[in-house]
């Protein structure tokens, strides 16, 4: 018994954290599991097990295209904010300058709003504009309150990097340029990719924004949401987990490319 | 750094030096102008909208400067503000209970796996955040194997209902922003230097009294950020108690958006969108104060 308190005690943090991390996939299981469902209409019973559903993801009207809307849209404002936020985080990290503060208040601001209000006002404005709302209005949306995330993940980053390495780099004579393309960029680049997955993880998974400024265009949440009323199909199950799983492959595979790279190097 | 230019002599000092003082608002005019067009003047836009009446036609808005809307607003939806704030400070509190022991594993217990299980809290954000809820709802439900098991161990009584209540709609909000909790307190306990924590070790504290005094208030920082990415949203949502609640569980961002999309009553979707704003700013403001980190971005 004693031992397995000194056990206990040892391994507490490690145990809460599996318990955490289980918490956090349950719904993702039962996505899963429900993706194998033989469903009619509305995948909320389970009537027996089929492959149907992932042979044919496609198969309800729509769902395709509201998922190539996702990942285009996605795309475009990760992109975007990526720039915009970075290009700032250097401004704040790098130089002293007048009107500091009220940058800072400005980029804090959007992160205090909630995503209803951001979503709202801004297509009052469209409205008021004469904008119609659709594909373009949830990029420019989605670039919008993904700047913020980008530039406080970056400016961590460049916070973070010893100083010395750059001053090392000019002492051999690189000038300013060669510095920073060379030893400054590629140091800071692990920030720069945290903060496009975050925000392109943002951007795909946004409901509430996309919502007020979608028009008749339809993304994956917006699916999802407009059908869950009307009985949501096991296809949405499977595109769900397929782009869960998807996003961990590919950002494992780059850790391991990355961890092979600094051995070699 | 223009120092350093200088000495290398690659060009006219005065000219870089020039080059410096422009450089940052070079940097920043793009973002900012994207910040500034559709952010800040949809706000001022919302709060003109806010003091418009109804007029002659259907649907119509005229600008007369009511302000007595936002004294209407509040008499008639207070208990959904209310109701929404003190949600919002349960589901903050149970995700830092949940996310502090997980954020302190991945710091300091996952060694080579500190990156994939970085990558794990943030992934289920790409399996849809409403076919998350929509799962939680089937799960609790009667028929569900959460509460077999809870009636099994007599925490529940067969006629207990988990989902359509106020405990489910919080624990969703909990669950949704849990990576919002996770990753600010991951960010700021791995940046704590482990010989500070040896070193209380070697001054004898046990390793609570170590928790307590060093690694607690080193974490604050993370602490504070992470309450706030959570709250914030959580005060405002409105798909949780949607999907998991009951009329009984109507927060102010269901009201909000039912007044935009389905009652169309602009001026009164607008007052509360700026009074929920405003609010939660004000909350912000008192905490950061209070807790004493002033540079949150």
């Amino acid at each position: 018994m004693k031992k397995f308190t000194r056990w206990f005690s040892k391994n507490f943090v490690r145990i809460y954290a599996v318990l955490g991390f289980t918490y956090l996939f349950i719904p993702i299981l039962y996505t899963f599991v429900f993706s194998f469902n033989d469903y009619v209409r509305s995948n909320l019973v389970w009537r027996g097990f089929t492959l149907n559903n992932w042979k044919n993801p496609c198969g309800p009207l729509d769902i395709c295209p509201a998922l190539g809307n996702s990942i285009k849209i996605g795309l475009l404002a990760t992109t975007g904010a990526t720039i915009l936020g970075t290009l700032i985080a250097f401004a704040l990290a790098r130089y002293a300058f007048k009107g500091r503060s009220l940058v800072n208040t400005l980029i804090f601001l959007p992160m205090a709003t909630p995503e209803l209000v951001l979503g709202a006002s801004l297509l009052t404005m469209f409205l008021n504009l004469g904008f119609n709302p659709g594909f373009w209005t949830i990029v420019i949306a989605h670039v919008m309150f993904c700047i913020s995330f980008v530039v406080v993940t970056v400016k961590a980053r460049i916070a973070s990097l010893d100083p010395r390495l750059e001053q090392a780099a000019m002492d051999l004579y690189a000038n300013e340029r060669e510095t920073f393309r060379r030893v400054t960029l590629p140091l800071v680049a692990p920030g720069i990719a945290g903060g496009a997955l975050l925000a392109f993880s943002l951007s795909f998974d946004d409901f509430i924004i996309t919502n007020f400024n979608s028009g008749t265009t339809i993304t994956f949440p917006l699916y999802v949401y407009t059908h869950a009323e009307r009985g949501l199909p096991a296809q949405a199950n499977v595109i769900g987990f397929s782009m869960f799983f998807l996003a961990l492959v590919i950002v494992i595979a780059g850790q391991i490319v990355g961890r092979k790279r600094k051995v070699s190097a | 750094m223009a120092a350093v230019a200088k000495r290398v002599g690659l060009s006219n000092p005065l000219d870089s030096l020039k080059q410096k003082v422009a450089m940052p608002y070079l940097l920043l005019l793009p973002g900012m102008l994207w910040l500034v067009i559709f952010f800040l003047s949809p706000i001022l836009t919302l709060v003109s909208t806010s003091t418009k009446e109804p007029g002659l036609g259907i649907g119509e808005y005229v600008q007369t400067y009511r302000w007595a809307n936002y004294l209407d607003a509040l008499t008639a939806m207070h208990t959904q503000f209310i109701r929404s704030f003190v949600f919002a400070t349960l589901a903050t509190l149970i995700a830092l209970a949940i996310a502090y022991p997980l954020a302190y594993a991945i710091a300091f217990k996952s060694g080579k796996w500190q990156n994939v299980l970085l990558v794990l809290v943030v992934a289920p954000f790409f399996c849809s955040f409403i076919l998350r809820t929509i799962a939680w709802r089937q799960i609790l439900a009667q028929d569900g194997i959460v509460f077999k098991i809870l009636l099994f161990f007599h925490i529940v009584t067969p006629n207990t209902q988990l989902t359509s209540s106020a405990f489910a709609v919080v624990a969703g909000l909990a669950y949704n922003f849990l990576p919002f909790m996770t990753l600010p307190l991951y960010a700021s306990l791995e940046r704590i230097d482990p010989r500070t924590l040896e070193a209380s070790g070697d001054l004898y504290a046990n390793g609570f009294t170590t928790f307590r005094k060093v690694t607690v208030p080193l974490s604050m920082p993370g602490v504070v950020a992470g309450t706030l990415l959570t709250f914030i949203p959580a005060a405002g949502d409105f798909v949780n108690a949607q999907i998991l609640g009951n009329p009984g569980t109507t927060m102010i961002g269901n009201v909000i958006n039912a007044q935009y999309l389905q009652t169309t009553n602009y001026p009164l979707a607008a007052t509360l969108s700026f009074l929920l704003m405003l609010a939660i700013l004000a909350i912000v403001m008192v905490y950061i104060r209070k807790s004493g980190t002033e540079e949150l971005v």
